[in-house]
């Protein structure tokens, strides 16, 4: 291509201008000009979210021809306000790994063989119809994930309990926040948080329960910090069993017990109650109480049920019931001082704090996850510090569309993108919306993840789409769920970028494409939808997993439901979801002002975002000018009577010691992503348990030393990691997650909440013994 | 044969009528921004007295709160 003279001047003064632009306007773009209309040597720099946790911190991805180079923080972000953390900083890298899939796969006679992606979709339609007619609808089944897009995960559904009509569709966000929903659902009637960061700018008291943000939700903490050092008076409290880098930066670290988090969230509104520090005003006007069923199980049987049933009680019954829970009694629990506890109960009283709670895994991985979620609410409402800026109890999210993916569209086996199955009501919407016949919805959900797992490997289940997880590396009682994975007459399809555990027994691999390079929303944990452009091309054969959805649909005959084109599906996508939420409670972005700006809260609503939810002074659904929890037939906020019921399994002579396990800064889940990325590679190449000195000397193991840990499940051999980052207490190791090379969880527990069905990744009894 | 390009910023809420007044007008090219208030004009016009009366009949747009010039070549 030859360049005259006069289109070179006119290049230059286009590029003089958005040079100018930039500087003034970091993250600027312009609407129709690609990277191509610029020199090759020249940087455009794009809003995204983030790719990793929940946060949804905005970046700025700067692209040079076509291969994204850099990465900033994008200071248009109310988030992160242009600061990453180091796994956001460096993100891009994830894209360039040396072993990406760029090509199908098929296993032909025990061996995977690179296959044309269009012949491998043929492959997966014709398994999954051979699979309905021999089996039924309910043996074929989608699981996927809080890391899919919006759209990845609307045309799941759509496809799954539309056209096939099976309610097979679950998401890893079970194993993050079911309990969180169910929590929010059973006090509130409606799911996710009421209130938004700028909780953290206004907080005067922090409580943390259970939760290692400086390392999980890094640039939140530091939001936290910040107001901190800004305000002398600003407190953070960190409630934890085990000592963390959060630890290190709060006023005051208490160390509970595993699962007496339940007795210490009673004990604090005994204390509330006792010492007449009600607020008395707001719990009369708006707040109802309710008791449920007790000792409700854990769910390790396979075909497990449960089914809550509700009463409503007064309030004398309420502080009846709170008689057990004294703080020297729940002392004796907790092993937290009863000191301890009325000095927290003060602290969530005093008229003149705003408190604010934070909690993620510690609180939802839990087999009473609903419970405590419902008990943290509980000292909330009675001291009315709720949907008012900086008092908030805020459950936030680990992954980047656990909310907008798996809460807000309903990738679960009893969810609608709006409503349940369960509901005629919503199922005639979806129906309508879907251009579906209503019969094609079926009534009754089917199985949550880990029973549709124990689905999978007892038969009932057998064909299984897995995108965007890696379930082999991530379900508890792993070793089960891989052999059940690995029968005869089982066929897996895994759409991925990498090679992982879970795409080493699949059948057919599907190369995906990642992140930037598609076209894409993420909803975060504050009610954020963030809309990201495709910056960059995909490698190879990689496909959008949305049009790998739509393509074996209309391989399978449901072209009239995913009629859209290949330029257009994600905007015609989402104008369709969006029908879903169009009311007051939930109205979502234009596509349009979702390309504009770098997120938007919902409800949105003529234009405005919603920062709190249930109070009528921000949120325009209210029906008053004061709190109204709408999301309850009587707009009443529910407190339950929740009691203290132990672990599903607790250290004893033959297995002494707690197994919780968890994340680090520098990996991302399983770390198929951040252990193709050097530098947080070279930072935490290996997982390790952490032990406590004194149990380590009583071992007699050092500093690296090898160790193995067994379970009533399996054993594993690592190396020990004592006063590392983090420390856990005598009686307990913790064990990160990320490194399919230790695959810690052929050693948990598959016990769960029987409410919200989440399992419990944080208590179960080990044995330790120098290997 | 004169080339300029300038930073060109409406008067509130009138992003969309400016975009639509320069794209009338021969001799100009908008490229406006997705994301802020602002967009870049280039004009590229045959001679000097016809830039002369193309940038005054640009200043005179209600739609235009300012231009700042970011680049200008007359010797093309």
């Amino acid at each position: 291509m030859t360049l005259t003279r006069r289109d070179f001047i006119r290049a230059m003064a286009l590029k003089s201008a958005a040079v100018a632009a930039a500087t003034l306007f970091p993250g600027i773009s312009f609407a129709g000009w690609t990277p191509t209309d610029l020199p090759a040597d020249s940087i455009l720099w794009s809003k995204t979210p983030c790719r990793f946790c929940g946060t949804g911190c905005g970046l700025l991805v700067g692209v040079s021809g076509q291969r994204a180079v850099a990465v900033k923080g994008d200071p248009n972000c109310s988030v992160n306000k242009g600061l990453c953390c180091v796994k956001g900083y460096h993100s891009i890298q994830i894209l360039y790994g040396n072993d990406r899939f760029t090509t199908a796969y098929v296993r032909k006679n025990g061996k995977m063989v690179p296959t044309p992606i269009e012949d491998a979709l043929d492959i997966v339609a014709s398994q999954m119809k051979a699979s309905i007619e021999k089996n039924g609808k309910d043996s074929v089944s989608i699981y996927g994930s809080g890391q899919w897009s919006i759209p990845d995960g609307y045309t799941a559904s759509k496809f799954f309990k539309g056209c096939i009509g099976t309610n097979n569709v679950e998401a890893n966000a079970r194993l993050c926040m079911a309990s969180a929903v169910t929590g929010c659902l059973t006090t509130f009637g409606l799911d996710e948080p009421m209130g938004c960061y700028e909780d953290i700018d206004n907080a005067d008291v922090f409580i943390t329960w259970g939760n290692n943000m400086a390392e999980m939700h890094p640039v939140l903490f530091s939001r936290m910090l910040a107001n901190r050092k800004s305000k002398t008076h600003v407190q953070i409290i960190d409630l934890t069993t085990r000592s963390t880098r959060s630890s290190l930066a709060a006023d005051k670290s208490i160390l509970f017990t595993p699962q007496s988090d339940l007795a210490i969230a009673n004990a604090i509104c005994y204390e509330i109650v006792n010492n007449n520090w009600v607020n008395q005003e707001f719990v009369a006007n708006h707040v109802s109480f309710h008791k449920g069923k007790t000792n409700i199980g854990y769910g390790t049987e396979d075909h497990f049920q449960f089914t809550e049933k509700a009463e409503t009680i007064d309030f004398d019954e309420f502080k009846a019931f709170l008689s057990d829970y004294t703080p020297e009694l729940a002392e004796k629990i907790s092993g937290v001082s009863a000191e301890d506890i009325k000095y927290l109960a003060a602290l969530y009283a005093d008229p003149d704090k705003r408190v604010t709670s934070f909690w993620t895994m510690g609180m939802n991985q839990h087999t009473r996850g609903t419970w405590i979620n419902n008990l943290v609410y509980n000292i909330h409402l009675l001291t009315g510090k709720i949907s008012t800026p900086g008092n908030s109890p805020f459950s936030l999210t680990g992954q980047p569309s656990a909310c907008g993916t798996v809460r807000e569209v309903g990738t679960l086996t009893h969810k609608l993108p709006h409503g349940v199955v369960m509901n005629e009501g919503d199922r005639k919407m979806a129906a309508k919306i879907w251009d579906v016949p209503e019969t094609n919805i079926d009534p009754k959900p089917t199985f949550h993840t880990v029973e549709m797992f124990r689905a999978l490997d007892r038969g009932d289940i057998n064909f299984m789409w897995i995108q965007v997880t890696n379930p082999m590396v991530t379900m508890p009682n792993l070793k089960r769920y891989r052999e059940g994975a690995q029968k005869e007459d089982r066929f897996i399809v895994v759409s991925e970028i990498y090679p992982t555990p879970t795409s080493d027994v699949a059948d057919v691999i599907l190369p995906s494409a990642l992140w930037v390079e598609r076209e894409g929303f993420f909803g975060n944990s504050e009610r954020r939808t963030q809309h990201n452009a495709q910056l960059v091309p995909k490698p190879g054969e990689a496909m959008c997993n949305t049009w790998q959805l739509i393509q074996v649909a209309r391989r399978m005959g449901f072209e009239k439901q995913f009629p859209w084109k290949e330029e257009t599906y994600i905007e015609d996508i989402w104008n369709e979801y969006t029908k879903f939420h169009d009311n007051p409670k939930h109205r979502m972005a234009s596509y349009k002002v979702l390309t504009e700006r770098s997120g938007v809260q919902w409800p949105f609503v003529d234009g405005k975002e919603t920062r709190w939810r249930y109070n009528g002074k921000y949120d325009p659904a209210c029906q008053a000018d004061t709190w109204d929890f709408y999301g309850k037939p009587d707009h009443k906020a529910w407190v339950w009577l929740r009691p203290y019921e132990p672990a599903a399994e607790s250290p004893d002579r033959e297995y002494p010691f707690w197994l919780n396990t968890g994340r680090v800064l520098e990996h991302w889940h399983t770390g198929s992503m951040t252990r193709r990325i050097p530098i947080l590679h070279k930072a935490v190449p290996e997982s390790y348990v952490e032990i406590n000195p004194e149990d380590a000397r009583s071992l007699g193991v050092v500093n690296g030393s090898k160790v193995k840990i067994s379970s009533r499940r399996g054993s594993i051999v690592m190396k020990a990691s004592i006063n590392g980052r983090g420390n856990p207490p005598e009686g307990m190791v913790f064990v990160p997650f990320f490194d399919e090379s230790y695959l810690i969880n052929e050693l948990t527990l598959d016990a769960f909440c029987p409410i919200s069905k989440q399992p419990d990744y944080k208590k179960c009894a080990v044995k330790l013994e120098r290997a | 044969m004169p080339i300029f390009s300038f930073l060109a910023y409406p008067e509130k809420n009138m992003k969309d009528q400016l975009i639509k007044d320069l794209s009338h007008m021969d001799y100009c090219e908008v490229k406006p921004s997705e994301n802020q208030d602002v967009l870049i004009l280039l004009t590229d016009t045959p001679d000097e007295e016809t830039n002369k009366d193309l940038i005054t009949t640009i200043k005179a747009l209600k739609s235009l709160q300012s231009l700042s010039m970011t680049f200008g070549h007359t010797d093309v």
